[in-house]
C-alpha cells in the first residue's frame, strides 16, 4: 500500500506546455503515472506528447477526464491562482512545484483551501512517489525501490539523499512524500504522519526537516501520542547561523527560535530516533525495521 | 530584502501611516540646515544602517541645536558602528536622519508578521514599547497581545479596536490609533512585507500616534511586483561575495570555516554543512547551485567560493536529479582547469548518470579526491586540508 498517489490517480499537469511542465510530465508517464491531460489556459484543444489533451481551464478538464490530481508547474507569479483554479474545479490532490509563490499569496490560499475538500502539498516541493505505482514531481525516479518505508520532508534532494541510502541497503519505501521549503505549505509533517500510521504499507517512517518555524515541534508531540510505527528524524541546518535565510524561504532561524538543536530535542524526548549525521538515515532505519 | 529606516517611514507615509517629520542627509554639512528645516527645539540625530540597536553603539543622539545636530551628524556619518546585531565588524553610515523631538507619553511595540503557526497574518502588540520583543516573549509573554487577521476581511476597526483597548489607549489617542493599525496592515499586504515592526509606536503627551521608528522586510518572493521597491536595496549592507553570487541566481552564504561548498538542493547543502562539523571541520560557505546548474554556473560557484581567502579546501556534494552528474563533472573539469585551482577538491556524486560523471573526472588527469558517499567525502576533505 502507499498514501496520497498511486495507479489509480488521474493526473492533470498545470502549465503542461511550458518546457519544465513538458519534461517532468512526460517523465511521470515513464514511471507508470496515468497522465490524463493538461491545461494552459489559451491552448485548449491542442495534444502534446502523443495523445495528452490541452484544456484552457481546469473544469474543463476535470469534466472531460475526471482528472482527481493535478501537478503545477506554473511561474510564481500566477501560481496561487493556479492552485485556486484547481481547488474550486474540485480536484483533490493538488501537488505544487513552483518555487518562490510571495508568501502573501499562499496566505490566502490557504484560508480558501481550509474551505474545499482539496488538498495541497507544497508549493516549493519535489512532490510525492509511490514507488513502483506513481510519479507526481521532479524527483529521479531510478532511486526509489518499492517498499515499506514512508519518508516526509521539507527539502528536495536530502530526500534523494536518503531514498538513496535506503534503497542501497535493500530498503524499499512506500510513499516520499516532499512537503516543500515555504514559510506557508498546504501539507505538514502532521497531515502525512497521520496517513502512514493510517496506511498499512507503511512499516517506519522516516522524517526529515531542518531550520526555522516549528513544524517539526508539532509533528514530534503529534507523533508521541498518535503514532505507534518507529520513527527516524533529521533536522538540515545545525550549523546555520541565525536570522539567515539557508536556501529554502522557510530555513531561517528567527529570535532564536526554530533552531535544530531545539527541534532535535524535543523530537528525541517525544521518541522519535534522531540522528545526528545525514550519513546515518539508512543505516538507522534498517535497525529500527 | 531589508530597507532602512527612512526608505520604510516613505512607505507608511504613502498610506497614511504618522511619522514623524524627517530630513535625510549624508554630509555633515547639511545637518544644520536639516535640523532647521524639520523646526523642533529638539531633533533627533540617527544614523541607517540595517541593523537595529543603533541606540547602543551611540548611532543615535539628541540635539538641541543645529550646531549641536551638526557635530552629531559629523560623528555618526562615515564611523563603523557596532551594534549587539552588527557583529564586531561593524557598518559604515553613509546616511543620517534628522527627525524632530517630540514629548513621549507612552512607548508601545506593534509588529506584522506571517505567522507560520497559524499561516495567517498575525499582529503583535505590546505595552513594553521600546524594548526587544524576543525578549518580552520570555521574560513576560503574557505582556504580548496577538491577533492573526482574517485575509478575507483584513483589519476592521472592530480588531483594531480590541488591541488598542488591550493596550489600554485611551481618549484621543484612540481615535488616531485606529486608523494607524488599519494603514499599517493596509502597507503591509500592499506592499508584501514579510516583517513590518514599529517599535517604539509613541503616544505623544498631545496625544500624536507615530511611529517613531520602523523596521520593514520585504518578501523576495515579490519582488517581481516592486519593481520601485527594489532601488531602495543597498549593496554596500551585503556581503560583497553574496552580492555577486545573486547575479548568477547562486545562493551563497558566506560563513566563517574553512571548507567550501558546492551543493545542489537547500536541504543538502544545509546537511553538507552539519556533515562537515560532524567530521570535525569547518564549513565556510552554503551554496545551493539548484537543479539547473550548467557549467557556466558552476565556474561562477568556484570563483565565489575561490574569492574567500579562508579557502582550504572545496568539497562538491551533488545528488543528480534533474542536474545530471555528466554536466557537472565536465563543469567542474573545465573550472578547475581554467582558474587553474590548486586547493584539494573532494567529489561526492550520485544519482543521474553518475557512472560518466566519475570517468569525466578520471579522464580529465587533474587530481579530484572521490568521496563514495557523504561521510566518505566530508572526513576527506576535512583530512585534505590537515
Amino acid at each position: 500500500m502507499s498514501i496520497l498517489v498511486d495507479e489509480k490517480t488521474r493526473l492533470i499537469t498545470q502549465g503542461i506546455t511550458g518546457r519544465e511542465g513538458m519534461f517532468h510530465t512526460e517523465q511521470s508517464m515513464k514511471y507508470g503515472t496515468r497522465v490524463v491531460g493538461g491545461v494552459t489556459p489559451g491552448k485548449g484543444g491542442q495534444k502534446v506528447l502523443g495523445n495528452i489533451p490541452v484544456f484552457n481551464t481546469v473544469r474543463d478538464a476535470v469534466a472531460k477526464t475526471k482528472a482527481n490530481a493535478t501537478m503545477i508547474f506554473v511561474p510564481p507569479p500566477f501560481a496561487s491562482d493556479a492552485i485556486l483554479e484547481a481547488a474550486d474545479a474540485g480536484i483533490e490532490l493538488i501537488i505544487c512545484i513552483t518555487e518562490g509563490i510571495p508568501v502573501s499569496d499562499m496566505v490566502d490560499v490557504y484560508k480558501y483551501l481550509k474551505g474545499t475538500n482539496s488538498r495541497l502539498v507544497g508549493p516549493n516541493c519535489p512532490g510525492v512517489i509511490s514507488p513502483g505505482k506513481a510519479k507526481i514531481g521532479i524527483m529521479p525516479a531510478h532511486i526509489h525501490k518499492k517498499g515499506n518505508v514512508g519518508i516526509i520532508s521539507r527539502s528536495g534532494t536530502l530526500t534523494y539523499e536518503t531514498v538513496g541510502q535506503l534503497t542501497a541497503l535493500g530498503i524499499g519505501q512506500s510513499t516520499c512524500v516532499g512537503i516543500g521549503g515555504d514559510p506557508i505549505i498546504g501539507t505538514r509533517f502532521i497531515d502525512v504522519l497521520a496517513l502512514f500510521q493510517k496506511d498499512r504499507g507503511t512499516k517506519a517512517i522516516c522524517m526529515i526537516g531542518e531550520i526555522g518555524g516549528s513544524a517539526e515541534d508539532e509533528a514530534a508531540y503529534y507523533i508521541k501520542k498518535h503514532v505507534t510505527k518507529p520513527v527516524i528524524g533529521f533536522i538540515a541546518g545545525q550549523t546555520a547561523p541565525p536570522g539567515r535565510r539557508m536556501g529554502h524561504a522557510g530555513a531561517i532561524i528567527s529570535g532564536g527560535q526554530g533552531t535544530a538543536e531545539e527541534k532535535m530535542k524535543v523530537m528525541k524526548r517525544c521518541g522519535i530516533k534522531v540522528v545526528k549525521s545525514p550519513a546515518d538515515l539508512g543505516k538507522t532505519l534498517q535497525k529500527a525495521l | 530584502m531589508k530597507i532602512h529606516e527612512y526608505q520604510a517611514k516613505e512607505i507608511l507615509r504613502k498610506y497614511n501611516v504618522a511619522v514623524p517629520n524627517g530630513v535625510l542627509i549624508s554630509k555633515k554639512s547639511e545637518a544644520a540646515k536639516a535640523a532647521r528645516k524639520v523646526g523642533t527645539s529638539v531633533v533627533v540625530v540617527k544614523a541607517q544602517i540595517h541593523a537595529g540597536g543603533r541606540g547602543k553603539g551611540g548611532g543615535v543622539k539628541l540635539a538641541k541645536s543645529p550646531q549641536e545636530a551638526e557635530k552629531h551628524a559629523g560623528n555618526i556619518l562615515g564611523m563603523t558602528l557596532v551594534t549587539p546585531q552588527t557583529g564586531p565588524e561593524g557598518r559604515l553610515v553613509k546616511k543620517v536622519l534628522i527627525e524632530e523631538g517630540m514629548s513621549i507619553a507612552k512607548e508601545l511595540y506593534m509588529g506584522i508578521l506571517v505567522d507560520r503557526e497559524t499561516s495567517q497574518v498575525l499582529i503583535m502588540a505590546s505595552e513594553a514599547g521600546g524594548m526587544e520583543i524576543e525578549e518580552v516573549a520570555a521574560d513576560t509573554p503574557e505582556r504580548i497581545i496577538k491577533e492573526t487577521v482574517d485575509p478575507v476581511i483584513g483589519v476592521q476597526p472592530f480588531l483594531a479596536r480590541k488591541i488598542a483597548f488591550a493596550l489600554n489607549i485611551e481618549g484621543a489617542a484612540l481615535k488616531a490609533v485606529i486608523p494607524f493599525i488599519i494603514n499599517l496592515y493596509d502597507a503591509f499586504i500592499k506592499e508584501d512585507c514579510s516583517m513590518l515592526e514599529i517599535n517604539p509606536l509613541v503616544i505623544t503627551s498631545d496625544d500624536r500616534v507615530l511611529a517613531l521608528d520602523a523596521k520593514v522586510d520585504i518578501d523576495d518572493n515579490a519582488m517581481f511586483r516592486h519593481k520601485d521597491t527594489l532601488a531602495c536595496r543597498d549593496l554596500d549592507e551585503e556581503d560583497p561575495l553574496e552580492v555577486e553570487a545573486s547575479k548568477f541566481h547562486l545562493n551563497y552564504i558566506k560563513l566563517d570555516g574553512n571548507i567550501g561548498c558546492m551543493v545542489n538542493g537547500a536541504g543538502l547543502a544545509m546537511a553538507t554543512m552539519d556533515i562537515i562539523k560532524l567530521s570535525g571541520g569547518e564549513p565556510a560557505n552554503f551554496l545551493d547551485v539548484g537543479g539547473g546548474a550548467d557549467e557556466e554556473m558552476i565556474e561562477n560557484g568556484f570563483r565565489i567560493i575561490l574569492s574567500d581567502p579562508s579557502v582550504k579546501g572545496i568539497f562538491i556534494n551533488i545528488f543528480g536529479g534533474i542536474l545530471r552528474c555528466d554536466i557537472l563533472a565536465r563543469g567542474v573539469v573545465a573550472a578547475t582547469k581554467k582558474l587553474k585551482i590548486k586547493i584539494p577538491i573532494v567529489v561526492r556524486m550520485e544519482g543521474t548518470n553518475m557512472e560518466e560523471g566519475h570517468q569525466i573526472l578520471k579522464d580529465s588527469g587533474l587530481n579530484f579526491a572521490i568521496g563514495s558517499g557523504m561521510k566518505d567525502g566530508a572526513q576527506k576533505v576535512v583530512k585534505a586540508i590537515k
